[in-house]
């Protein structure tokens, strides 16, 4: 759906490039987790994939068209949640009026259906002005989630909301995701997350240190209590005595823990992928 | 980190629709949730909700009515017992096993123990 094909890219030439030669497919049906440490270049990244950023060279196709064309067609197809972010001088009515019509599938019933689960739905002639960031952010992402577009793109949608908000977060992607569409969230807050995604993209200095489905992951590491014998790829150190990831044996299944396998590639990037790439 | 905190989340939602079997809250017959009213619901993804109703479906505990979903097996009730058994006796009881040995506790003992609980 959203293919990356070779792009490079920097900021500016006296520091190199921050991408080069970078490729990463996306399909519809998922909701991906892209994660990496700050710098690493997530904000990058989904500034290229939405056209807000050109690339050296390379490009970022939805269907096969490059969005940085910026069609109509491409941008009501595609709806980018920034981590900072300024909502003009409105009443929530009058900026739903404003910029629904941009989204051919926007719905109104569905924007009072989230609005709703974050607690949100009493009053649309409320001031766009007069609420809080964690509240606009809120109004915002309920907005992008009724535009109903293919692509949903949300970096660090969970900062900044308080805590009761993210569960109704999580309730927002599992209700509003359909086959036909595709999510990207980037986040470092990998506990709100795990358990909605489908597949964890993971990135370090303009390369893919993994990309794989969580079901792919859950039958090649497992996160549990160390055993003698144990070649863990990462160890944490907790409470009940060392925790690790270690090389899943034959129908080992345990609960993905998205933060050691962050670490774990970060740590032992040459493991992983030979874990990843050689079939079992 | 205790047996069910490490559990595949897949199978800790399986377990969940074990429970409310047993306890009747879902009945023989009954319809179960649709694959994405349960995601939301309980705020997973929805395709690792479809993998529970895949293994819960080759269990025997629900089966597929074409075009109308989900429905718990007339025979759930024992199916659920029988692979909880079986999932006591590989994993859970050799580690209490193991924590009895530990601190010293006799056969005799622990049969003392089980038959008072049992009169409870």
């Amino acid at each position: 759906m959203l293919t990356i094909n070779n792009i490079s890219f920097s900021y500016n030439k006296r520091y190199g490039d921050l991408f080069h030669d970078f490729s990463l497919e996306l399909n519809a049906g998922n909701v991906y987790g892209l994660l990496g440490k700050n710098g690493a270049g997530k904000s990058t990244l989904i500034y290229l994939m939405t056209g807000l950023l050109t690339p050296k060279s390379g490009e970022a196709l939805l269907d096969g068209v490059n969005v940085r064309k910026r069609l109509p067609k491409t941008m009501s197809d595609i709806f980018l949640v920034p981590e900072e972010f300024e909502l003009p001088r409105l009443s929530l009515k009058q900026y739903v009026d404003l910029n629904a019509p941009f989204y051919p599938n926007f719905s109104k019933e569905d924007m009072q259906r989230y609005l709703d689960i974050f607690e949100m739905g009493g009053d649309m002639n409320v001031n766009l002005n007069a609420l809080s960031m964690g509240q606009k952010k809120k109004v915002f992402m309920a907005f992008a989630f009724a535009a109903n577009t293919r692509v949903l793109i949300m970096d660090e949608p969970t900062n900044g909301l308080d805590i009761p908000s993210k569960s109704q977060f999580r309730k927002l992607v599992t209700t509003g995701m359909t086959d036909d569409k595709m999510m990207l969230i980037s986040t470092h807050q990998v506990r709100d997350i795990s358990d909605i995604l489908d597949h964890v993209t993971i990135i370090d200095q303009s390369r893919v240190l993994l990309n794989a489905s969580i079901a792919d992951v859950m039958s090649k590491v497992a996160f549990r209590p160390l055993r003698e014998g144990d070649e863990p790829l990462f160890v944490l150190q907790s409470p009940y005595g060392p925790l690790g990831a270690v090389p899943a044996e034959e129908g080992e299944e345990t609960k993905v823990d998205l933060e050691m396998l962050f670490n774990a590639t970060l740590q032992n990037p040459a493991a992983i992928n030979q874990l990843f790439t050689t079939s079992k | 980190m205790n047996f069910k905190d490490n559990k595949a989340i897949y199978l800790q939602i399986a377990d969940r629709i074990g429970d409310q079997i047993l306890s009747g809250a879902l009945v023989p017959e009954g319809k179960v949730p649709s694959v994405r009213e349960l995601a939301a619901e309980i705020e997973v993804n929805a395709n690792t909700v479809a993998r529970t109703y895949d293994h819960l479906q080759q269990n025997g505990v629900i089966y597929t009515k074409r075009g109308l979903g989900y429905f718990v097996s007339p025979e759930a009730k024992e199916k659920i017992v029988a692979s909880r058994r079986e999932q006591l006796m590989q994993g859970e009881m050799d580690y209490f096993l193991g924590q009895l040995k530990a601190v010293g506790i006799t056969p005799a003992e622990l049969q003392d123990l089980y038959s008072e609980y049992l009169n409870k």
